[in-house]
């Protein structure tokens, strides 16, 4: 499998990323934001951070950098996106995932270790859970308040494009275990044709034992199914 | 010819720091305050002379950059 890590000013889970990828024989390029083309790649991680200082909006500097048009060209052939934290927050400022990832209903900063519930595993990217699994993941973000339109939120629902939500530890559903006010507890969301997923969730940083727990290495295990 | 661009979260979409200035100054004694909600401000100097051109240029700038239209209104005013 061949993996490219977008790199960006301000980027800071990138390097993580790539030990992952790499700890798994991915052949991992990091890509400078600068780049007006990418090599081929099966996979292509936009990561985690303050993409130029999250001037304007989180991420919407980084939606119009050069190497951008090449992810979006790559995605519409149909390579595997993961768009991580700011990464999320990219994809849905270019368009790639549709709605809006607004401040934190309390206003702020959240770095702690949290739950979700994987609702879908018939996918490229969780085939390796088991549908229903409880994940403790790691969230740092201010941004992370998932929003869009009720018409959206059915399609989403409808046709199994939020693989993650925010739950508790019995799995269940609800207010107390939301940590940014995300509408029906999302915690990440696919494109159409699921070959594109933003999430708010740190799985790199669940991917070693030794430092944490590998809740989040399951995630890398599938793309290379 | 210089434009002011406003932009601010749509009517149905909740702005928290714009609730937290309103609660704000009603604790600091404000009893008439219905509603307040915070934006961002841009100013915008353009080499452009024709009002109707250099207004759908700014008008392009928000849409593709300076909003996002999904949570955000704008309005253009020409300053000068």
């Amino acid at each position: 499998m061949k993996s490219s890590v977008i790199v960006f000013p301000g980027s800071n889970c990138d390097r993580d990323v790539a030990v992952v990828l790499e700890k798994l024989q991915f052949k991992n390029s990091m890509i400078w934001h600068k780049e007006t083309e990418l090599p081929r790649s099966d996979l292509i991680v936009i990561p985690g951070g303050f993409s130029y200082g999250d001037y304007l909006r989180s991420g919407a500097v980084a939606a119009k950098s050069n190497i951008l048009s090449e992810v979006i060209r790559a995605a519409n052939k149909g390579a595997l996106i993961l768009g991580i934290c700011n990464g999320f927050q990219i994809l849905i400022e270019c368009g790639l995932l549709k709605g809006a990832l607004l401040r934190n209903s309390k206003l702020k900063f959240i770095s702690k270790d949290i739950l979700v519930k994987v609702l879908s595993n018939k996918n490229k990217f969780f085939n390796k859970y088991k549908d229903g699994e409880v994940l403790k993941l790691n969230i740092a973000h201010n941004e992370g308040n998932y929003f869009t339109d009720k018409k959206h939120l059915d399609e989403l629902e409808d046709n199994n494009l939020i693989p993650l939500k925010y739950c508790d530890k019995k799995g269940n559903l609800n207010n107390e275990c939301n940590p940014n006010g995300s509408i029906n507890n999302i915690a990440g969301i696919f494109n159409k044709d699921k070959n594109i997923l933003g999430m708010m969730p740190h799985p790199e940083r669940m991917s070693d034992k030794f430092l944490t727990n590998e809740d989040g290495l399951g995630l890398f295990l599938s793309l290379m199914n | 010819m210089k434009f002011s661009v406003t932009v601010t979260l749509k009517k149905d979409v909740l702005d928290p720091q714009g609730k937290v200035v309103g609660q704000t100054l009603k604790n600091m004694g404000v009893k008439n305050l219905n509603q307040i909600r915070q934006g961002k401000f841009f100013e915008i100097d353009l080499s452009e002379e024709n009002s109707t051109k250099g207004k759908n240029q700014v008008k392009e700038m928000c849409e593709k950059l300076l909003a996002n239209q999904i949570i955000e209104d704008f309005k253009i005013k020409i300053t000068e």
